[in-house]
C-alpha cells in the first residue's frame, strides 16, 4: 500500500521495493487466479534488462493472436517487438479475458492489452519524471529508454523484475492511431520458427514424471445426444494379454491405462465391451425431413415493416429450401490432456479455448473448489471452434482419479472425428422479393437447427445429464440478422427460429463461422436469383440494394480484386463438358464485414467441381496485424471450399460414420484454389474479428458461381458429384 | 534393438511391433513427428526412412532397423549431406522458406509438409506447380494453408539451387 502511494505521488525512490514486492514477483503462479484485473501487474511484468512480458488471456490457437497482442501492447510501451514476450495461459498466473473464441482475441482483448500497457506506461513515466527530475510531457520512449533533459533511463532500471502495485488510474492516455509505428504492419508471427524446427511444444508432446498413457472406449462413432453409450458389459481378460494394462471406469464411462503408450492403445481396440443398443437417429437420408416434422420452439427474431405486403406487391418473387450438413471441426491433430488430479487439487494441461471456463467444468466434475484446480494452455492443432479439447480434458481427469496417478490421453482419429461436437445440420427457407427496379422489397427467412451441447461426452458418460447451451434459439445459436439479408436495405423483413431439441440429434457445438455458410448458401443464393429474374448483374444488384459503406467497401474489394466486368449470371452458357462460372457474395458472423468472389469449374460428367481461384475481402476496423488477417482470409477461403465440397458428418441410424480423413474427407492440394487475400484496413474503427467473417460469403460466391457455369441453383451442399450430377439432371449436359 | 535417428545410434526398449512414431515421441522424446490419424491418410507423423518420406504412426520399429532415419530434427544435417556441406545450416531451405512466407498457422502438419516437400526437392530440384500438388497431395493441412506451403516450397527450390529465396 505504502509503495501503491509512493508511485502514484511520483517519488524518487525507486529503491524502496520491500522484500515482500520481490517475493510477490516470485510467487506469480503459486496462487489460484484470476488477478485482479484492475492491477498493472496482473497484466506485465518489466525485466531488468530492459525487456516486458505481457499476460494475456488469449490462447494461440494458430491464428498468430499472441503476435498480435503484443504488438499492441509493445506500441503503447514504445517497446520493441524483440523486447516483448507472452506466457502461456494459466488460471494461476494469467488473467481471465473470456474464452478465445468468437474471433475475439484482438476484437475483445486488444482494449484490455491496450488499457493496461497504457497504465504501465504511464506509471513508467511517472517514475522516470521523478528519475530524470523532467515533467512527463517532456519525456519521449524509444525502444523501452526514457529520455528527458538530457538524460535516460531504461525501464528495466526503473522496475526491473519488481511488481509496480499500481491499480488501473482510468485515464491513462493511449497512442493517437496516427502515431502507430507497430500497430498495423506486418511484423512475423513469433511462434512460427520454433514450429518448423520442432522446437514448439505443442500439447501432444507434454509428459509429466511418473505419469501412465490413457485412452478412452468409446463405440466408434457417437450415438444420439442424450442417450449416451450404455455399457452391458465389459470383459476384462479380454486385454489380460497386453503388459501393464488395466480397465478403469465411472457408470459408462470407461478407460484403459498403461504406462506404455501402445499398450494403451492396442487395449482400447482390444477391450471387448458391449454396448446397448442405442435409441434411433434420422440419419442423413432422413434427418431433413425428420426436422422439419420435429415440434419446435418457434421465435421471430427480427421483423420489420410487412412482410406479406411486400411479397403481395412484388414484380418477381424467389423462394427456395436450403439444407446444410453436419461438419465437423476434425483437428488435425486429434485433442490431447495430461491430468493428475490429487485427493485435494489436480493439475491439467490441455487446449482449451477457455482456462478458467474449463476449470469450473472441472470443478464440477471433480466436486472440487476450482481454486484447487490449476489448468494450463498448451497449443494443440488448429480447433476451429468447440472441438473435443473439453471433452479430452474430461476424460483425463477421470481417467487419472481413477488410475491414482498422473494421466496423458490422446484421442484417436476416431474418438474425434466421431465424438466432436459437431457443427449443426440446417434446413433454411427463404423467400425474397424484388420490385420492378431492382430493389428488394421483401424477405423472409426461416431456419431450422438446434442448439450446442453443454455436457460433455466425458461427463455425461459418468451420469451427469445432458443439457444445452445457454441461448440456444437466439444470437450465434439461430438465424444469423447480419448474414440473412442485414447488408441490404430491405423495407419488409422477417427472421424466424425454429428451434429444434439438442437431445434428439448429434452433438453440437460453436464451428468456425457458426451456421453461416448454411445462412449465406441459402439467402444469399436468392439475393442472387432476385438479380437473375431483374436481368442484373448480381455485383450491381448488391451494389443498388446496399447503403452501409462498410458493406459496399468489402463488396467492391472483393469484385475489384477479381477484375469483376458486368453481366448478368449464366449469360455465357456453354455445352461443353467442363464449364466455369463467377459468382459474388457477402456475409459475416458477429461482426466485421466479407464479400467474396468465387472462379469455380464445373465437369458436368463427373459432377467433380472445383474453385480455381477465391477472392476474400475482410473489413474487421482496425487491423493489427494485415499479415495475419490476410493469413485468416487465406484459410478461411480454403476451409470453405473444403466445407462446399466435401464435407458432411455421415452417420445412420446408430450413430455417426465419418470416423477419419477417408470418410471424411477434406480439401486436398490437388483440388486447392487459388486464392486473393483483401484486407480493408481502417484504422479509425474498433477492431472486430477476423477469423471467420469471410466464410459466409465464399460459400455464397460458391454456390452462385455453379448457377453461373450451369443455370442451377444447388439445394444442398456439400456439392458432392452425385448431389451436382443429380441436380444437372443425370449429368447431360445444360 | 537398435535404430538409427538423425544420424545417431539409440537402443529402444519398445517391442518390435511398437508403430516407429510412439518409440521417437516417448523414447527418443522428439518433437517433429507427431500423432494425427494413426492410419497413414494425413502425414503428421512422417520421417525420411533412407531419404523415402515414410508413415512412422504404421511402420513398425523393427521394419526400419538398420536403416538411417531422419525427423525434422535432424532435416538440417541431412539436407548437408545430400548437399556435402560442410555444416549443416540452422535450418533446411524447406524450413526457412515456411517461415519467410508466413506459411504456418497451427503448425501442426508442418512436420510432414517439411518432410515430404525436402524429399521433394532432393528427387526434383525445379518442381513445376502440378508436381508439387501431386507430390504433396497426401498431406493433409485443416487450417488451409496449402497455398503459402506451394509458395515455400517453390522459394526453397529456388534457394537451393543458389538463387535469391
Amino acid at each position: 500500500m505504502i509503495r501503491r502511494e509512493f508511485l502514484k505521488t511520483g517519488g524518487a525512490l525507486i529503491v524502496g521495493f520491500s522484500l515482500g514486492d520481490k517475493l510477490a514477483a516470485q510467487e506469480r503462479g503459486t496462487k489460484a487466479g484470476p488477478p485482479d484485473a484492475r492491477q498493472v501487474d496482473t497484466w506485465l511484468a518489466i525485466h531488468a534488462d530492459n525487456t516486458a512480458t505481457v499476460y494475456i488471456g488469449f490462447a494461440e490457437l494458430g491464428q498468430g493472436a499472441s503476435t498480435a497482442l503484443l504488438q499492441i501492447a509493445a506500441e503503447e510501451l514504445d517497446l520493441d517487438m524483440s523486447q516483448i514476450k507472452t506466457v502461456r495461459l494459466d488460471t494461476n498466473v494469467t488473467p481471465n479475458q473470456g474464452g478465445t473464441y468468437s474471433s475475439a482475441s484482438i476484437n475483445r482483448g486488444g482494449p484490455q492489452v491496450r488499457t493496461a500497457a497504457a497504465e504501465a506506461r504511464l506509471a513508467l513515466l511517472k517514475l522516470a519524471s521523478a528519475r530524470l527530475n523532467t515533467p512527463q510531457d517532456q519525456l519521449t520512449v524509444s525502444k523501452g529508454i526514457v529520455s528527458g533533459s538530457g538524460r535516460s533511463v531504461t525501464y528495466g532500471e526503473l522496475v526491473g523484475d519488481k511488481p509496480f502495485n499500481v491499480t488501473f488510474t482510468g485515464n491513462a492516455p493511449v497512442k493517437p492511431t496516427t502515431a502507430y509505428k507497430i500497430v498495423g504492419t506486418k511484423f512475423p508471427r513469433n511462434d512460427t520458427p520454433a514450429k518448423v524446427s520442432a522446437q514448439y511444444t505443442y500439447m501432444q508432446y507434454v509428459r509429466v514424471p511418473g505419469m501412465l498413457h490413457g485412452r478412452v472406449v468409446r463405440p466408434r462413432g457417437q450415438r444420439m445426444y442424450g442417450a449416451g453409450a450404455k455399457i452391458v458389459s465389459v470383459d476384462e481378460a479380454s486385454i489380460r494379454t497386453i503388459p501393464g494394462a488395466r480397465v478403469v471406469r465411472k457408470g459408462d464411462f470407461l478407460g484403459v491405462v498403461a504406462e506404455n503408450e501402445w499398450n494403451a492403445i492396442r487395449a482400447a481396440q482390444q477391450l471387448k465391451v458391449v454396448w446397448e443398443t442405442p435409441p434411433a437417429l434420422p440419419g442423413n437420408a432422413g434427418l431433413f425431413n425428420h426436422m422439419r416434422a420435429a415440434k419446435t420452439e418457434d421465435m421471430v427474431a427480427l421483423e420489420r415493416g410487412n412482410v406479406t405486403a411486400g411479397f403481395t406487391a412484388a414484380a418477381h418473387t424467389v423462394s427456395q429450401t436450403c439444407l446444410g450438413p453436419y461438419q465437423a471441426h476434425a483437428p488435425f491433430g486429434p485433442n490431447c490432456a495430461v491430468a493428475d488430479v490429487k485427493a485435494d487439487s489436480a493439475l491439467v494441461m490441455c487446449s482449451t479455448q477457455d482456462v478458467y471456463g474449463t476449470r469450473n467444468s472441472l470443478s464440477r466434475l471433480l466436486g472440487m473448489p476450482a481454486e484447487k484446480i490449476r489448468v494450463q494452455y498448451y497449443e494443440g492443432s488448429g480447433t476451429y471452434g468447440h472441438s473435443c479439447y473439453d471433452d479430452v480434458a474430461q476424460a483425463a481427469v477421470l481417467l487419472s482419479q481413477l488410475a491414482g496417478k498422473p494421466v496423458r490421453l490422446q484421442f484417436m482419429r476416431w474418438d474425434e472425428h466421431g465424438w466432436d461436437n459437431y457443427g449443426p445440420g440446417h434446413l433454411g427457407e427463404v423467400r425474397a422479393a424484388a420490385d420492378a427496379n431492382g430493389k428488394i422489397i421483401a424477405y423472409e427467412y426461416q431456419g431450422w437447427q438446434h442448439g450446442w451441447i453443454n455436457t460433455e461426452t466425458s461427463a455425461q458418460l459418468t451420469g451427469v445429464p445432458p443439457s444445452e447451451w445457454p441461448g440456444a434459439g437466439t444470437g450465434v445459436q439461430g438465424v444469423n440478422r447480419l448474414t440473412c439479408g442485414g447488408m441490404y436495405e430491405i423495407p419488409n423483413l422477417k427472421l424466424v427460429n425454429h428451434k429444434l431439441p439438442v437431445t434428439s440429434y448429434l452433438k453440437a457445438g460453436w464451428l468456425r463461422s457458426p451456421l453461416d455458410l448454411s445462412f449465406a448458401f441459402a439467402s444469399e443464393q436468392a439475393i442472387d436469383q432476385l438479380a437473375y429474374l431483374t436481368g442484373t448483374d448480381p455485383y450491381e444488384f448488391r451494389q443498388r440494394n446496399m447503403t452501409d459503406m462498410r458493406w459496399l467497401g468489402v463488396l467492391n474489394a472483393a469484385a475489384q480484386a477479381a477484375k469483376w466486368t458486368p453481366r448478368k449470371a449464366a449469360a455465357n452458357f456453354s455445352r461443353a463438358t467442363v464449364v466455369t462460372g463467377r459468382g459474388i457474395g457477402v456475409g459475416t458472423h458477429l461482426t466485421s464485414y466479407g464479400g467474396a468472389v468465387a472462379e469455380i469449374e464445373v465437369n458436368k460428367e463427373t459432377g467433380c467441381v472445383v474453385a480455381k481461384h477465391l477472392y476474400g475481402a475482410i473489413d474487421s476496423g482496425q487491423v493489427v496485424n494485415p499479415g495475419f488477417v490476410e493469413s485468416q482470409i487465406m484459410g478461411q477461403l480454403v476451409q470453405t471450399a473444403s466445407r462446399m465440397f466435401k464435407e458432411e458428418v455421415k452417420f445412420d441410424q446408430t450413430g455417426v460414420t465419418s470416423l477419419d480423413w477417408g470418410s471424411y474427407p477434406i480439401m486436398r492440394f490437388d483440388e486447392c484454389p487459388e486464392v486473393t487475400a483483401v484486407v480493408v484496413q481502417r484504422l479509425d474503427q474498433r477492431s472486430t474479428g477476423a477469423g471467420e467473417e469471410v466464410m459466409a460469403a465464399a460459400a455464397a460466391a460458391i454456390a452462385n458461381a455453379f448457377f453461373d457455369a450451369t443455370g442451377v441453383r444447388m439445394k444442398e451442399f456439400p456439392m458432392t458429384p452425385s448431389r451436382v450430377l443429380a441436380a444437372l439432371g443425370g449429368g447431360k449436359a445444360a | 534393438m537398435q535404430i538409427r535417428v538423425n544420424e545417431r545410434s539409440w537402443t529402444v526398449n519398445s517391442t518390435p511391433d511398437t508403430p516407429l512414431l510412439y518409440v521417437l515421441m516417448n523414447e527418443l522424446q522428439l518433437q517433429g513427428p507427431r500423432f494425427g490419424c494413426g492410419l497413414a491418410q494425413c502425414g503428421s507423423c512422417s520421417v525420411l526412412v533412407n531419404g523415402v518420406e515414410t508413415r512412422s504412426c504404421v511402420t513398425a520399429v523393427s521394419k526400419v532397423e538398420g536403416k538411417s532415419i531422419t525427423t525434422l530434427e535432424g532435416l538440417p544435417a541431412w539436407y548437408a549431406s545430400q548437399k556435402k556441406l560442410a555444416k549443416a545450416p540452422a535450418l533446411h531451405p524447406v524450413q526457412q522458406a515456411m517461415i519467410d512466407e508466413q506459411a504456418v498457422q497451427c503448425g501442426y502438419c508442418f512436420n510432414g509438409m517439411i518432410i515430404k516437400s525436402s524429399e521433394l526437392l532432393s528427387k526434383t530440384p525445379r518442381p513445376t506447380e502440378a508436381q508439387i500438388r501431386t507430390a504433396m497431395n497426401g498431406h493433409l493441412c485443416r487450417c488451409g494453408t496449402y497455398p503459402r506451403i506451394m509458395k515455400a516450397i517453390q522459394r526453397a527450390s529456388v534457394a537451393m539451387a543458389g538463387g535469391a529465396a
